[in-house]
């Protein structure tokens, strides 16, 4: 095979490539893991659900869930996916320190709400409510827990984006490796309100 | 090392590698460890597979050696569960599903004219998981014995208590492991159909194995997370004593049935479906007629793939659901038998009228329709509540699925391997030892399974370990037991036919089925930019449009359609060692949690998290392909494929 058949070059992998739908493949990469996403937290919500009402002693949901303070730690996400919006749009705008700012606020906003998870974790065992006590502490922790997984690894990421902001300059060009996380993002917080709703806010109906 | 060659980029030279750089072997191991080109991993999955499946065919050999004769006493009771087990958890998780996922690698982006997939490092990352996840399963084999509880694994008898050993620990780690890497490659195989297809080839003109692929890959988005899931919770139970399946607390270990067959029941189509698309190829060329009713064969896919997650129940008549449960699932049940039903008409249509070449290929899609057939219509006898009652876990249901899974899916895969070996290798099988090979496997397949039906219509249990004499099944089991070790010669003559294959075949050509679809317009086998130019696609069967145009049309298609839409050149990814790297953590990943040692665990995930950024952080690499001119004078590539 002769040389110039295969010329080893360092250069971006757009050119050259069809795209059939004319998006990209990390976009559609993203709805794709996100739809399968909603089965694992489907799975773990019906879960929830089949055995709510099932534990055979407490302490029982109403003992422990305080409304108030998830109200706040709720309200702290929402206001997240709302400066991830204003993140992507000002990265748009080459606005590259607001891009900066806002990432950084999401973050922030979500390790505060990652901060109450942790708090309540603690609370809740203080008020006698285990992983191994009863089929509530068994399936709310490890319902929550995965989704506070969910939040520390979006955490994760969006750090890395606003450290990597910093190693190689970004530009509006890369609004779609941010729009990614964003849609991630957003994602986590609509499972936490049907999780706040489901197992907080039903029980006090 | 011939195979070292396939597909293999030229040598340009070793450049340095360092840790962020991409690496560049071209022969040898690491090339294999390193490699993100489809085809190579394409080849890894086949090879993986039919390992396991050779693996899993021992087991079945034991376990038809056992119940040769009554009160036998060659396996012991315990050694006998671990054997149906593993036979089980081989056969459907670790062999007959990655054949097709393997096809699917090697053939799609073929098939739909790209040059890759569109994550190549999460394909090689997809595979390494599911070599890791099957090599961690059968290491208990040596590590204090295989799991026993049956590849459907009820609760609770997975519980620490009822089962303290470790083999039920490696099924649920190796499952909750492989599961990963099987749902990587799915996302990544409908990214891929969605967005790769070349320039005109509409989803109306997609092959019919891609298109079934695309199904079979939403199936297992949606269905591998219940079983993660599930296999998660009983881990939880087993290493940290929650509650998940435990009844003194109230849990109902009912969940775990309904979770496993949410995920179990698509399976099933996960396993059936690239069948069917292998079908859909192979039958339209050896007739030479385009697939019958094209757009049917798609829209019953498609309903299948919905109705998949509506049947689970069909699986639990006998759990005391109630009547009206049992109903809603047994009409749900025999409605999915029509898209089912549709699909093989569609073949015989295709058939009929057409100039039908009696390959061996041909051979095993023909076989296909027959015992899939039968096997599909004892599936709905068994939709039928009050027939379960009576044969519920008799080998009657043991007979149908292995005529739906090893006959249908199996056979398939075995036609699909004649079809397209010569275009993975560039050499032909030899024919007459395959179509002998094709009268020892099809009739012993038959001999195997067909008695079965009759000893479980007289009750014999499945997962038994041995039967008295004198009720009947003596007969029945023994020509099972022959049929098995006839069949175990088929598969080694199978085996010495691919091999001979591999080292005298005859030259294969590019097209030597004179087929339809665009893995045949490349070489054989294809270069490791699969196509020199990505083609224009200008209708269905483009292959056979290229070929004959004027049979399609009356006249020619337009030049102007064939312009070359990549004149800037295309750019092949570059190899990379930390989809490898990645996977591989998890293997000590899994032995920490077995063991209950959550230093190993803790670091391993460590690796992987260090791994997936360098991963996001290493250079672009790869090579730039000009395309065009470049190539057409190019020497070496020609009619007979390059060396």
């Amino acid at each position: 095979m002769s040389a110039h058949t295969a010329a080893s070059v360092d250069h971006t992998a757009s050119h050259g490539t069809y795209k059939s739908t004319n998006l990209p493949d990390i976009k559609l990469m993203m709805w794709v893991f996100l739809a399968s996403d909603i089965m694992f937290f489907g799975t773990l919500l019906g879960t929830y659900l089949v055995y709510r009402n099932r534990s055979l002693t407490g302490p029982f949901p109403t003992d422990v869930l305080d409304i108030p303070l998830t109200t706040v730690s709720t309200f702290v996400l929402l206001m997240s996916s709302f400066l991830m919006v204003l993140a992507l749009h000002s990265l748009r705008q080459d606005d590259i320190f607001k891009f900066r700012l806002w990432t950084f606020g999401v973050a922030f906003f979500g390790a505060i709400f990652l901060g109450f998870q942790i708090y309540e974790f603690i609370h809740f065992v203080d008020l006698g409510l285990t992983l191994q006590g009863n089929l509530f502490g068994t399936t709310f922790y490890v319902l929550t827990g995965t989704h506070g997984v969910h939040v520390a690894i979006g955490i994760l990421w969006l750090l890395s984006i606003f450290v990597h902001s910093f190693v190689k300059p970004w530009t509006s060009k890369d609004e779609v490796y941010l729009e990614v996380a964003g849609l991630y993002w957003h994602f986590v917080d609509l499972v936490w309100i049907v999780i706040f709703t489901v197992v907080y806010l039903v029980e006090f109906i | 090392m011939a195979i070292g060659k396939l597909g293999a980029p030229p040598v340009v030279g070793q450049p340095p590698n360092t840790l962020l750089t991409r690496p560049t072997w071209t022969e040898g191991l690491f090339s294999w460890l390193t490699t993100v080109d489809h085809k190579r991993l394409g080849i890894l999955y086949l090879v993986t597979s039919f390992i396991f499946f050779g693996l899993g065919s021992i087991e079945a050999l034991l376990i038809r050696l056992q119940l040769a004769i009554p009160d036998n006493t060659l396996l012991s009771p315990d050694f006998y569960n671990q054997m149906f087990t593993m036979h089980g958890v081989t056969m459907v998780f670790l062999a007959i599903m990655p054949m097709g996922i393997g096809l699917a690698n090697y053939f799609v982006p073929l098939q739909i004219g790209a040059r890759d997939l569109a994550f190549p490092r999460l394909n090689a990352f997809g595979y390494w998981v599911y070599f890791v996840g099957g090599l961690f399963i059968y290491t208990s084999l040596f590590l204090g014995g295989a799991p026993d509880v049956g590849w459907v694994a009820y609760a609770p008898l997975t519980s620490l208590s009822n089962n303290p050993g470790l083999g039920t620990d490696f099924y649920m780690i190796g499952l909750f492991v492989s599961g990963i890497g099987t749902l990587v490659t799915a996302m990544n195989l409908i990214v891929t159909v969605i967005n790769m297809r070349a320039p005109g080839m509409t989803m109306m003109r997609v092959p019919m194995f891609t298109w079934m692929m695309l199904i079979t890959s939403f199936l297992i988005i949606f269905a591998f997370p219940p079983l993660t899931v599930a296999l998660f919770q009983v881990m939880m139970d087993r290493t940290f004593d929650t509650l998940f399946y435990v009844p003194a607390a109230g849990a109902m270990p009912i969940l775990w049935q309904h979770l496993f067959w949410i995920f179990g029941h698509p399976e099933v189509y996960i396993i059936i479906l690239p069948a069917f698309g292998v079908i859909s190829e192979v039958i339209p060329t050896f007739s030479r007629k385009p697939l019958f009713g094209y757009p049917v064969i798609i829209l019953s896919g498609i309903f299948i793939g919905f109705m998949g997650f509506a049947v689970w129940t069909h699986h639990m008549f006998t759990t005391g659901l109630g009547p009206v449960v049992n109903t809603a699932f047994a009409l749900t049940s025999m409605v999915i038998g029509i898209p089912t039903g549709i699909k093989v008409f569609n073949w015989l249509g295709t058939i009929w009228g057409g100039k039908v070449r009696l390959t061996t290929s041909m051979l095993y899609a023909i076989a296909f329709l027959v015992t899939f057939t039968v096997g599909g219509i004892t599936g709905i006898m068994l939709a039928v509540p009050p027939f379960t009652a009576q044969a519920h876990d008799t080998y009657f249901v043991v007979a149908h699925f292995h005529f739906v899974m090893g006959g249908g899916a199996l056979l398939a895969f075995i036609s699909g391997l004649y079809y397209w070996f010569p275009k993975i290798t560039g050499k032909l099988l030899d024919e007459r030892l395959g179509k002998l090979t094709f009268w020892i496997m099809v009739p012993s397949f038959w001999l195997i399974f067909f008695p079965q039906h009759f000893a479980g219509l007289m009750g014999m249990p499945r997962r038994t370990q041995t039967f008295v004499p004198g009720i009947g099944l003596e007969i029945w089991n023994l020509l099972s037991t022959v049929g098995a070790l006839i069949m175990g010669v088929g598969l080694i003559l199978f085996v010495l036919n691919i091999i001979l294959g591999f080292v005298r075949g005859k030259p294969a050509g590019n097209d030597p089925w004179d087929a339809r679809t665009l893995e045949w317009s490349t070489t054989s086998p294809p270069p490791y930019y699969d196509f020199d130019r990505q083609p224009v696609v200008n209708d269905r069967d483009a292959h056979w449009v290229q070929k004959y145009p004027e049979s399609v049309h009356g006249e020619r298609v337009p030049e102007s359609a064939s312009e070359p839409y990549d004149r800037g050149g295309a750019h092949i990814p570059g190899q990379s060692w930390y989809p490898f790297v990645a996977a591989l953590a998890l293997l000590p990943f899994s032995y920490g949690w077995l063991y209950d040692n959550m230093w190993v665990v803790g670091i391993s995930m460590l690796v992987v998290t260090v791994a997936t950024y360098a991963w996001a952080l290493e250079g672009v690499g790869g090579k730039h392909i000009p395309v065009g001119d470049a190539l057409d004078a190019d020497t070496e590539r020609g009619e007979g494929g390059r060396s």
